[in-house]
Parts: structure tokens; C-alpha cells; sequence
């Protein structure tokens, strides 16, 4: 890794690309009176495919706008990179950038037991920012020849082998070992390299393995994943596999050897610098926190519950390329449910699908904007469900971490419950781009279902992969923009989990409000209302739930907490969780139609149209 | 953001900042009569090459050939004769390089002076890939897969990549659909419709229709389909296709757009979208035009990392004098386009202005947009990322 080109105390300017599949983001910090800002962004095509093939002319011309944009002369005249560092007149102090161009890291993850090695490999490799593409266990339901024929389909970019502990029997690690050699996979960019393998198994087997793949794999053999039991140690396996990212995949990728040069630190994927950002979140104001990147591709979630990280990344559920896999996933059914007018299936399936084959059109209806919301709903409520699937505890197991442990151990079943969740914070061009803020607010709310008292974050245009991998070299600044520029403030939200008739009453939220006075909401089952309060305020609630309803202290028990305020205000969720929406169409489209006005969600006359 | 992605791009290619601000730069469906055409031909992993740069060739011809190595198997030797995995070896009829027989013996145990024998066949032909005394595990491999490609077009060989393939050049009509279904194939172009708005129903498809590329107006329904594929027609070309027809058509819903393998008798090419859509007039006049033409036809379409929009090349000797690129002019005033989102989804027009400030949508979404004059007079104003420009 080269060495920064100043001490971080001197820096003044800062720039950071995220090189993403289809669009290059450049954003420029700069710091002012000694405080570290957001300046300017600037964005170009990909340059990854023919006939470029080269992601540094993207990067140069994403980089040019923010030239043009602010008369900063930032890029080399001789196309060598970036001006490094800043002289006083030009160039910048820090490079850094994040990539999921081509597809991200694509991985295959094998191990012993499906819910133990193979489940503790999965979370190495979504730790890492991989896509895991499939999982292979030796339990896992399918025959050899049926493992064979997928893996010698898959072409992944790497593969992770873990499986039983140290100085355990070894046979069968190695039968998972010659099932993946015999499968011969290929790499996806270029027939000409050989496929890195990372093993963490059992150590006492690693020459078995050695010779098993010599000469056909590039294989690095790091600490057992599982070295007992009782203990997950997914650390060095993460790091392997960031590393070989390097190595490996991004040096095959068109134009990363040039871009490697020009960078201050290494490259990193897309959702780990995502993760840092809502990790930044978690560390400064040390509570729980549900992130999600919904990108055009992929949902990424992370979550990070009494500091336990846990990133999932749910491959093909997306806004843009992937919007049809939600549809598909979820179901048409589970989309429509979201749409307060009447429209029929098959054409809300025609839009999606002509979404999906030309991915960068935007929504110019109310009525097409209302789908797309729809979708992210299920989108994001998928991506959350996947995420379960990965955020639960080892039975019964007693947990080595250290500081760098980017996940955790756990439980059998999910610990991501929602009453413990303490901030939500979404980015991805759907949420940053929403024209209403509180819409983002409301989606999220209905994908997730948080319960009690949760503050909602976003990303303002999309910077915190940026952010993210600033932070690993220079966190302070990155937290300074983060917290200035980036994080817009929705609101809070404030819901009563339990269910209930429709009227009845759900809960009373008294809140003491910053000129003294207090202001009482009675809420019955099926409301929600949105009590306006600024961004930086702070109110008092005293939160006084039904018999059958919960707001974190227990049924029917009261719950006082500071609230605070946000772009959006407060929202007061009284619509049950689990969420009731009438089996009904007429009267779940009535419902619908009440909440969206309530929260004035959408332009009024616009929407009375459409449900008319 | 596309927009400005756009922009970005026109930015470096343009050598005047001033007029590059008016500019967008959105391409298109390639709809060409007539052009030079360039097919990089590949094998999946290195081969031989069998051409040379000059030769003719025709689609069907052979350009070059690999193998694959065949598919293994894995058979537990040491498991049933039932003696440990290091002590296998002794066992063993064949060692690894050996060609084995389907049910031939490659492993043999016997006890008790011959009172107890075991022996393990070959579940297939092949040859002796491993003998694991490990896990006690034997590796049959099955006989390499040849693998050849073809030209697939007619014409010549212009430039031949060692051991991975050639560029087949021809001379032609090309278009581009933007979706499809099913691999490459060839036909003999039939219209079978009179007008770009007209449905390929079943009563439209006949005997006759066997092995050709049949073109149609807006729509083609699942029976429609259904009937191509009865009378063995090689592929359908027509504006839009309901997405329900697709699924119960393909037996599947098209999650991610990654298209080309499927096999479902035909290869379904649409050039506008889903549901009733008219196809783009230039593109019916074009393929009406080559009626009783070889087409050769590929469906497979991938939206990501690598746009590939499915094709319609039709090679011919007709001359055309080439206009100028409008990909590379980017979007100016007088640039043909089609709107390719609602409310104006399928409409054409002209680019009439690109205002430089954002516009608010009814959406409330600001975006930079731009207005088109569509072709009966009325002027709408749309996002400029819902447009794309007409490549003719």
C-alpha cells in the first residue's frame, strides 16, 4: 500500500469515486475553518466494458465534472492519475474509492455443515463485500453431480473452503475439496489466471489441501473459520478474501492496475465501504443501527446490533436490473398490495419489465413513482428477511471478538429485532432521490416494521461508500462530513407493536415540545400522523401504549424518551405490527389513500385523481 | 443521474464546453440498413483455430473447435469395499490416466480366501482422474465435450485471434431488439402482418412458416407463440409481448435479464418492450423490406456488466451511402428519439430544446429533461433519461 502523501492534520482536500456497474461517483470533500465538508460531486459512465474497457477514463471524466464544477485542477496532464497531493493551487491530499464495477466480487462458499462452516464462510465472504453466489455444504440436499454441475456453471471470482475444526477428522473437508477440483470452476474475468481458492478449515489438513490443488488454484490457506465448536473466528478469512480481491479480481478487471496506482489505499468493494459508513453511525452515537444500500443490483443490509456487525448482500433484488427478481421473489401480489389505485397485474408486471431492460429511466408519473415505491418495499422487506437468514447467534457459544471482528456470533434465530433497533439510515438512488423526504421515512417503515421509538437517517446524494472507505484512513474527517452532509435527518418514528380492531384506540403520545407547551395525540389502530418538528429539536414523549400493545417497556406499559426531530418530523405509527392491511382491495386501497394524505406523502390533487 | 452521466461523457468528447452543455448523449436501438459488421467469434477456453484471415465463410461454417473436459463423477471407493481410505490403494484395478469402460471393475476386494468379494465399476466411460487416499474417493472423468463455433454469419474472415477464435466481417442490415429469447439461428425473413400495429395471432402463422423469421406488428400472444413453435418457425420479431404470455410461454419469470439459453423452440426478439407496443415503424418498413432475405437472428440479451440487446442481422450487397453517426453526434435539436417510459411510452419525435435547469415532474422529481415534438405536432416535455435516440 503506497504511503499517504501527507500527514491526515494536513490535508485539505479529499477525493473519493465509488466505480459502480453502471455510473462512476466522484465526490470531493474540502476542508473549511478547519472543518472537513462535502464540496462537490461530479458522476460519469462505467468505462468497464468494450469498447473503453478501462475504469480510469470514467474515473477521469467523473473527476473532470467536479473540475468543471469548481475550477479545481484535480487530474494529471499527462492522464497519469490524480495530482498528488495538493500544492496549494491543484491536486487533492487523499485518493481513495470503493468498486463494484462488473459485478462486484462474485463468490462461491463451500463448507462442512450447512447452518455451522458453511453458514460461518457465508458471513467471511458478505463481510468481505462479496455476492455469494451459491453456498455448498455437504448437507445441503444435493447430490455430487449435482454440486459438480452447478459450480462448474458458476464462474465466480474466488471461492472460500472452510469446514471442521482444528485437529478434527479430515476426511470429509477433503471430500468437499476434490468435489471443487473435479468441478475445475473457471474465473469469470479471464481464462488465463488461476481461480483463488482461501481455505479455512482444519488446520491439520492444509498440506492435504495444498497438494490437492497445487498448480491449478491459487490457494491461501488462513486461520481456521471454526477452530472449535463453540467459537467463530471469521476475521482472517475476511481479510484473506479482501486481499485476494485485490489481487486477484481487481487486477484482472480492465483498467484497475492503473487505478490501484493511482489510489492512497486499496480498493475496496462497494458494500464494504457502505458498511463502514453505517458502522460510523453505530460507533459515534453507540446504538443499534439498521442500514440498507438499495441499489439498481443488489440490497445490501447491515446491521449493527450491541456491536455485532452483520452485512448481508442480496444479489439480484434491486430497483433497476434486478427489479423484476423482486417482482418474481416476492411475488406480484405482495406489490400490488402497496398501490392505493386500481391498476391491473399485468400491467404493473409490463412496467416492471420494461424498467428492467431499460434500467436508467425514472419514474415522470405519480402513478409510476407510487409503483417503483411499491416495489422498494419489498425490496427492502426481502433484503431484511435475507439478512436474518445471516444476522443469528452460534447455539449456545461463547464468542471470541476482536475490535476488527466485522461480524458476530450469534444466535440461532435472528437477534435483529426491531424493538432494539434504534436508527434505521437508508442510501441508494430510490431513497437519496425521493422527491418527498418523509416518503423515504414511510417506505422504510413499512418494509421494516420498526417498533418503538427509531430514528430514520438517509443518505443525502449518495456518499457513503465514499465516506466508508475515507474512514479507514481518516475517520474524523469522514465522520465530520457524514454527520454535516451526508446523514439527512427524516425524523422519528414512533410505533406500538401489537394488533388490533381498526378505531380502536392504540396508544397516547404526549409530547412536551421545545416552546413548553404540550401537545396530546390519541392514536387509534390503523392511524398515523406526522407531528411536524425541526431537524436539531428535541422533545420530550411520554408514550403510553393499550393493554395489548408494546412500545419497549412491555404490553400496556409506558415508555418516556427523548424524541428528536428531523426533516420529515415525527411519525406516529399506530397501524400495528405485524402491519394490517385489509384482505379487501377496496377498503386495503381506502386505507392506503388515508395513510399516503395523512403524511401528505404524495401532491394531493395528483393522487385524488388517481384513486378517484 | 443518467443524465448527467451522459453529460459527463459528452463532456470528453466534446472540444467545446459552450455547445456541449446543450448536448445529451443517450444511445439507442441500432436500426441500420446498411453497415459493416464485425463478429468476434470465441471459444470458451483456447482451442484451434480452423481459418484463416481471407477465408469465406458461410454462417453455418465451422471457425474453430476445443474440448471441454468432460463431466466427473465421483464414485466411494473405499466406502464400499469397506476398507479404510489409506489402505485403497492396494485395491485398485486403475490407476489414475487409465480409460475405464462403463460398468468395467477399477477397484477389487476379496477376503477369506475368496469367500468374500467386492468390486466397484465404473459408472461410466472415461478415464481415471484421481485416486484420493484421503477420503477414500475415485474421480471418473467422462470423455472431453468437443466444442466448435460457428461463423454464424456469412462473409469473411478479417482477423484471426490465436487459439481463440476469428472476426467474421459481413456486409448488411442490423438491428437491434430490446429483449429477447433463445440463442442464435437463421431463417428466411416472412412479414406476416400488413401493418406495424397488427397482433401475430395463431390464424397468422401457417405451414409455411417452417424455419423462417416471422415479423410482426405489436404483439405476439402465447398461442401465437405456441403455434411458431408447432409449425417449427425459427424465430418471431414483433414490437411487445405480455409479460403473463412470456411466463407461461418460457415456464419460468425472468428474474435478472440474462437471456439466450433458454430452449423453448423459437427465438423471440421484441424491439420496444412489454406489453401491446407498435413496432417502431422504420424498424417493420426495414425488415419488410428484406422479405425473402437470410436472417441470422440472436436473442440473448444481458442488461448488466456488458449491454448485449438482442440482433437481427440480415447480409446483403445492396449499397447504401452511410450517414453520419448519431451516437456520436449525442442529442442535439432535430435528433430522432423515442420516449421509452410512460406517460408517452412508443411515442417518436424530434428533440425540440434541452433546457439547461432542472424541471420538476409531475412526480415532483427534479430532473433535467428536454422537449420532443412528437410526430403529430404536440411538444412534451420528458426526462432526458427517458428518451433514447433513434440510431437509423
Amino acid at each position: 500500500m503506497p504511503a499517504l502523501k501527507k500527514p491526515i492534520e494536513d490535508m485539505q482536500y479529499i477525493l473519493a469515486t465509488d466505480v459502480g456497474s453502471t455510473t462512476t461517483k466522484a465526490r470531493f470533500f474540502h476542508k473549511k475553518d478547519g472543518v472537513w465538508r462535502f464540496y462537490v460531486a461530479g458522476e460519469a459512465p462505467t468505462t468497464v466494458e468494450a469498447p473503453y474497457e478501462d475504469v480510469t477514463l470514467g474515473v477521469q471524466n467523473a473527476v473532470r465534472e467536479v473540475e468543471e464544477l469548481t475550477g479545481h485542477k484535480l487530474l494529471s496532464p499527462d492522464g497519469s492519475g490524480l495530482i498528488l497531493p495538493y500544492d496549494g493551487k491543484q491536486g487533492v491530499d487523499l485518493y481513495c474509492t470503493t468498486s463494484s464495477a462488473g459485478g462486484g466480487l462474485q463468490m462461491m462458499v463451500a463448507g462442512l455443515i450447512k447452518n455451522m462452516t458453511a453458514e460461518s464462510a457465508n458471513r467471511a465472504a458478505l463481510g468481505a463485500g462479496a455476492i455469494v453466489m451459491d453456498v455448498i455444504a455437504r448437507d445441503d440436499g444435493r447430490q455430487p453431480y449435482q454440486k459438480i454441475q452447478r459450480i462448474r456453471n458458476l464462474r465466480p471470482d474466488m471461492i472460500l473452503l472452510a469446514g471442521g475444526t482444528d485437529g478434527g477428522a479430515g476426511q470429509h473437508v477433503m471430500e468437499i475439496a476434490e468435489l471443487i477440483k473435479a468441478a475445475e470452476p473457471k474465473p469469470r474475468l479471464g481464462a488465463s489466471y488461476s481461480l483463488p481458492i482461501v481455505y479455512a478449515g482444519n488446520k491439520s489438513i492444509r498440506d492435504d489441501i495444498a497438494k490437492l490443488f497445487k498448480g491449478e488454484f491459487a490457494l491461501t490457506c488462513v486461520d481456521n473459520i471454526r477452530p472449535v465448536l463453540e467459537q467463530e473466528n471469521t476475521e482472517p478469512a475476511r481479510r484473506a478474501v479482501h486481499e485476494l480481491f485485490m489481487e486477484h479480481v481487481m487486477s484482472h478487471a480492465p483498467g484497475y492496475n492503473r487505478l490501484m496506482k493511482w489510489t492512497d489505499i486499496p480498493i475496496m468493494p462497494t458494500p464494504a465501504g457502505e458498511g463502514m459508513a453505517i458502522q460510523l453511525i453505530a460507533d459515534t452515537f453507540k446504538i443499534n443501527v439498521l442500514g440498507v444500500g438499495l441499489g439498481g443490483a443488489t440490497t445490501n443490509v447491515y446491521s449493527i446490533v450491541e456491536g455485532r456487525f452483520v452485512r448481508s448482500v442480496s444479489a439480484n433484488l434491486g430497483m433497476s436490473y434486478s427489479v423484476t427478481n423482486v417482482m418474481k421473489e416476492a411475488g406480484i401480489p405482495n406489490i400490488m398490495r402497496w398501490i392505493p389505485f386500481k391498476i391491473e397485474e399485468e400491467e404493473v408486471a409490463s412496467r416492471l419489465m420494461n424498467k428492467m431492460i431499460r434500467p436508467t429511466t425514472i419514474p415522470q408519473t405519480l402513478e409510476d413513482l407510487i409503483v417503483e415505491h411499491a416495489v422498494a418495499r419489498e425490496a427492502l422487506r426481502l433484503g431484511l428477511q435475507h439478512h436474518r437468514t445471516i444476522a443469528t447467534r452460534l447455539k449456545g457459544v461463547q464468542v471470541q471478538r476482536t475490535i476488527s471482528d466485522m461480524f458476530e456470533q450469534a444466535i440461532e434465530d435472528s437477534y435483529v429485532k426491531m424493538m432494539t433497533i434504534e436508527v434505521i439510515a437508508g442510501t441508494g438512488g430510490l431513497l437519496s432521490h425521493a422527491p418527498r423526504r418523509v416518503q423515504p421515512m414511510l417506505i422504510l417503515s413499512d418494509a421494516w416494521l420498526p417498533e418503538g421509538v427509531t430514528r430514520m437517517f438517509q443518505d443525502s446524494v449518495f456518499m457513503m461508500p465514499h465516506l466508508g472507505v475515507t474512514s479507514t484512513v481518516y475517520r474524523d474527517a469522514a465522520w465530520s462530513i457524514f454527520d454535516k452532509d451526508c446523514l439527512v435527518r427524516i425524523g422519528t418514528s414512533i410505533a406500538a407493536a401489537g394488533i388490533s380492531k381498526l378505531g380502536e384506540h392504540c396508544m397516547t403520545v404526549e409530547l412536551t415540545m421545545p416552546d413548553g407547551k404540550t401537545q396530546k395525540e390519541d392514536m387509534n389502530f390503523g392511524d398515523i400522523k406526522l407531528v411536524p418538528l425541526s431537524e436539531g429539536l428535541e422533545v420530550k414523549a411520554v408514550i403510553t401504549p393499550a393493554k395489548t400493545f408494546d412500545v419497549g417497556e412491555g404490553p400496556g406499559k409506558p415508555k418516556e424518551a427523548t424524541v428528536i426531530g428531523g426533516i420529515a418530523g415525527i411519525m406516529l405509527d399506530a397501524r400495528g405490527r405485524p402491519l394490517y392491511l385489509p384482505e379487501d382491495d377496496n377498503q386495503r386501497r381506502d386505507l392506503l389513500y388515508k395513510w399516503f394524505t395523512s403524511l401528505k406523502l404524495y401532491p394531493e390533487d395528483p393522487l385524488k385523481e388517481l384513486v378517484k | 443521474m443518467t443524465t448527467k452521466k451522459q453529460e459527463a461523457q459528452k463532456h470528453e468528447k466534446s472540444e467545446d464546453d459552450e455547445s456541449s452543455e446543450a448536448h445529451a448523449y443517450t444511445p439507442g436501438l441500432k436500426v441500420k440498413r446498411a453497415m459493416i459488421i464485425d463478429k468476434l467469434r470465441r471459444l470458451p477456453i483456447p482451442g484451434e483455430v480452423l481459418h484463416k484471415v481471407g477465408d469465406k465463410v458461410n454462417y453455418d461454417t465451422k471457425i474453430a473447435r476445443t474440448e471441454i473436459s468432460g463431466d466427473p463423477e465421483i464414485v466411494k471407493v473405499a466406502m464400499t469395499l469397506g476398507v479404510e481410505a489409506e489402505d485403497m490403494g492396494r485395491f485398485m484395478l486403475k490407476k489414475p490416466g487409465d480409460k475405464v469402460k462403463e460398468g468395467e471393475n477399477i477397484a477389487f476386494y476379496t477376503a477369506l480366501f475368496g469367500l468374500i468379494k467386492k468390486n466397484v465399476p465404473s459408472p461410466k466411460n472415461g478415464t481415471i482422474e484421481s485416486v484420493s487416499e484421503v477420503t477414500g474417493q475415485v474421480i471418473v472423468r467422462g470423455a472431453p465435450i468437443p466444442v466448435d463455433v460457428d461463423a454464424y454469419l456469412p462473409g469473411k474472415l478479417v482477423e484471426v485471434v490465436p487459439r481463440e477464435g476469428a472476426v467474421v466481417q459481413t456486409y448488411g442490415a442490423f438491428i437491434q431488439g430490446i429483449f429477447g429469447i433463445g440463442g442464435e439461428t437463421h431463417g428466411e425473413i416472412k412479414v406476416i402482418v400488413a401493418g406495424n400495429s397488427d397482433e401475430i395471432t395463431p390464424d397468422k402463422i401457417g405451414p409455411d412458416c417452417k424455419g423462417k423469421v416471422l415479423i410482426g406488428g405489436s404483439l405476439v400472444t402465447l398461442e401465437a407463440m405456441k403455434k411458431a413453435v408447432e409449425v417449427g418457425a425459427s424465430v418471431v420479431v414483433v414490437g411487445g409481448v405480455r409479460h403473463q404470455d412470456l411466463t407461461t410461454f418460457t415456464g419460468q419469470e425472468i428474474g435478472v435479464a440474462i437471456t439466450g439459453q433458454e430452449e423453448v423452440g423459437i427465438t423471440l426478439i421484441i424491439t420496444e418492450g412489454f406489453g401491446k407496443m407498435n413496432m417502431n415503424a422504420t424498424t417493420f418498413k426495414l425488415l419488410k423490406s428484406f422479405e425473402g432475405y437470410l436472417a441470422c437472428v440472436n436473442g440473448a440479451t444481458q442488461i448488466r456488466a456488458g449491454v448485449l440487446r438482442p440482433e437481427i442481422i440480415i447480409p446483403h450487397e445492396e449499397k447504401e451511402e452511410e450517414k453520419g453517426d448519431t451516437f456520436a453526434l449525442g442529442m442535439v435539436p432535430g435528433t430522432p428519439v423515442r420516449i421509452i417510459r410512460q406517460p408517452y411510452f412508443g411515442a417518436i419525435g424530434v428533440v425540440n430544446s434541452l433546457p439547461v435547469e432542472l424541471q420538476a415532474l409531475e412526480s415532483e422529481s427534479m430532473v433535467r429533461v428536454l422537449t420532443v415534438k412528437l410526430q403529430d405536432g404536440t411538444i412534451a416535455t420528458v426526462p432526458r433519461a427517458n428518451v433514447e435516440i433513434i440510431e437509423e
